[in-house]
């Protein structure tokens, strides 16, 4: 569709109406603030942000965390592709080596000695939590990070676990397990 | 040159620089309180020093207002690390922010602020050539820029400091051609002959007797001062800020602290050339005081009259969208300039007959 770009008339091109109708959106919205004390954060959350956080949708990109299973057993098996992958270099992650603690859960050969992320360093992309394989990793909805030094701001691994929480989704490797035992279990259950 | 004449001199300067930065504190609150609720929002309202609870009933009022803002602003500015990139041309960026500052602030020696407090003029220097002085002055405005565009060394700083030679250098020129019919019907350079030329009544302002003037001069100024919608120099949202993107710390402040200078050096030259000074039509008050009341009086009615320019430039830049860079240059060079020369010609016209 082509918009017909009518030619402008004298007023127009001396600009009388955009100022004139400039004034009073400006004005309409000055008196309402001034005047009336409404403000958008006032009418739409109720209140300004230090007092009333601002909450956030479903889907925000946050700081990310690590989350538990519903056992409680640490998801992160130390693979390292968040790691490989992270645009600005935020994780560094330390594997248990040869001699290190086991993973915490069933189905999991280890899981890393320390996961650090530095929130200083994050862009809150979120490739993290799309390469990983073990659903360990979440941005979730904290927005407002704060510290007094930097050496605050890199958060290690029980703080991320503890920040992040029991992750509510479906457990990846729940189902094969389950499958695992129905296979040594005699006779084999009516399905 | 008497030692009188240097202690008064540089007792009005100190005031006045001191009157002036001050003003440019909190012209920047007035900017950010009235950005705010013109976009519904309430603006700084949280600087509370640690003295504001002492002071009774008001002491919360001023923390809302954002009273003490002005001091934090300065604070974290002087404490800011001043941080000089490695690839910029050092001497030139050192200097180009005094640059910005200097002129809009040399600007004010010759605006007269009061009629007189005792047998003392209330201008800074009463020159002859006084608004010559002024536009000399104005025209060095653009070196800052320029050098800090310059100096930068990289894209944006770069692209700022071009766009602003070529706006601030032609609008100079109809800035400059706009104010000629003034003089003329003046009939003298000195700005207290002009204020005295427009005692009388309220039609003897040359707003009125020179509207069209005072309209070339109004948007002249704004891009002069780089102030919406000629903010081309700084467009944060194509030049990340333009002239100043490389700066931090109390050089960027000083900027800052330049531009809103201007527009107060540039309000004074208004409320000088068109709105009669410090004078009102009435009560008497077009005449130079005879006694000290009148004297503040007086530099009270130009404060006040300053406030109101003020406010009003700074209330057009959250009304009026930037011009782009073609529409600019083609506004001041095909619409202005034609239209003050003709103002010019047409004026001398007609006082020419007038005299015959």
């Amino acid at each position: 569709m082509i918009v017909e770009r009518k030619p402008l008339n004298l007023a127009e091109r001396l600009y009388i109406p955009a100022v004139a109708n400039g004034f009073k959106v400006t004005w309409r919205h000055f008196k309402r603030t001034l005047f009336e004390g409404r403000t958008a954060a006032g009418d739409t959350a109720g209140g300004f942000h230090p007092e009333v956080p601002w909450r956030v949708g479903e889907g925000y990109r946050g700081a990310p965390y690590l989350v538990r299973d519903q056992d409680g057993a640490t998801k992160c098996v130390s693979c390292q592709l968040c790691e490989f992958v992270c645009p600005p270099k935020a994780i560094r992650i330390t594997p248990p080596g040869p001699d290190g603690a086991p993973a915490d859960r069933r189905n999991a050969e280890k899981m890393p000695r320390e996961f650090e992320i530095n929130m200083l360093r994050c862009i809150f992309c979120g490739y993290c939590q799309e390469v990983c394989p073990e659903e360990a990793i979440f941005l979730q909805r904290d927005y407002s990070l704060s510290g007094t030094s930097r050496a605050e701001m890199i958060y290690d691994k029980e703080k991320l676990l503890a920040l992040g929480g029991a992750h509510a989704g479906l457990r990846k490797w729940k189902q094969k397990e389950d499958e695992a035992r129905a296979q040594e279990a005699f006779p084999p259950a009516a399905s | 040159m008497d030692w009188q004449f240097l202690a008064f001199s540089l007792a009005k300067i100190l005031v006045v620089f001191a009157v002036v930065m001050t003003m440019v504190a909190y012209a920047v609150l007035v900017e950010r309180k009235v950005s705010a609720f013109i976009q519904d929002r309430v603006g700084p309202n949280r600087a509370n020093p640690f003295f504001a609870r002492y002071i009774p009933y008001l002491g919360m009022k001023l923390v809302r207002w954002g009273i003490f803002q002005p001091m934090a602003d300065a604070l974290k500015a002087i404490l800011k690390e001043d941080y000089t990139p490695a690839h910029v041309r050092k001497v030139y960026f050192w200097i180009a922010p005094a640059l910005a500052m200097v002129p809009a602030l040399l600007t004010l020696a010759v605006i007269p602020f009061g009629s007189q407090l005792g047998a003392q003029k209330m201008v800074i220097a009463d020159l002859d050539v006084g608004v010559l002085y002024t536009f000399g002055i104005v025209s060095l405005g653009v070196y800052g820029i320029v050098l800090a565009g310059y100096a930068a060394n990289s894209k944006y700083p770069f692209l700022g400091g071009i766009r602003s030679s070529a706006q601030m250098i032609s609008y100079e020129i109809a800035m400059g051609l706009s104010v000629i019919p003034v003089f003329l019907l003046v009939g003298s350079l000195n700005l207290s002959d002009v204020i005295g030329a427009q005692s009388g009544s309220l039609l003897a302002w040359h707003v009125f007797k020179q509207p069209v003037a005072f309209f070339v001069f109004l948007v002249a100024a704004f891009a002069e001062t780089n102030r919406l919608p000629f903010d081309l120099p700084e467009a944060e949202t194509e030049l990340v800020g333009g002239y100043h993107t490389e700066y931090s710390s109390m050089k960027f402040a000083l900027f800052f602290l330049g531009e809103y200078a201007a527009m107060i050096s540039v309000s004074a030259m208004m409320v000088t050339l068109f709105f009669g000074g410090w004078t009102l039509p009435f009560l008497g008050l077009d005449q130079p005081a005879q006694s000290l009341w009148v004297g503040l009086l007086h530099i009270l009615i130009f404060f006040l009259k300053l406030c109101v320019l003020l406010v009003g430039i700074i209330w057009v830049r959250w009304m009026l969208p930037r011009f782009r860079y073609d529409q600019l240059m083609d506004l001041g060079w095909r619409r202005f300039i034609p239209v003050a020369l003709a103002n010019i010609v047409v004026t001398a016209g007609v006082l020419a007959m007038m005299h015959r």
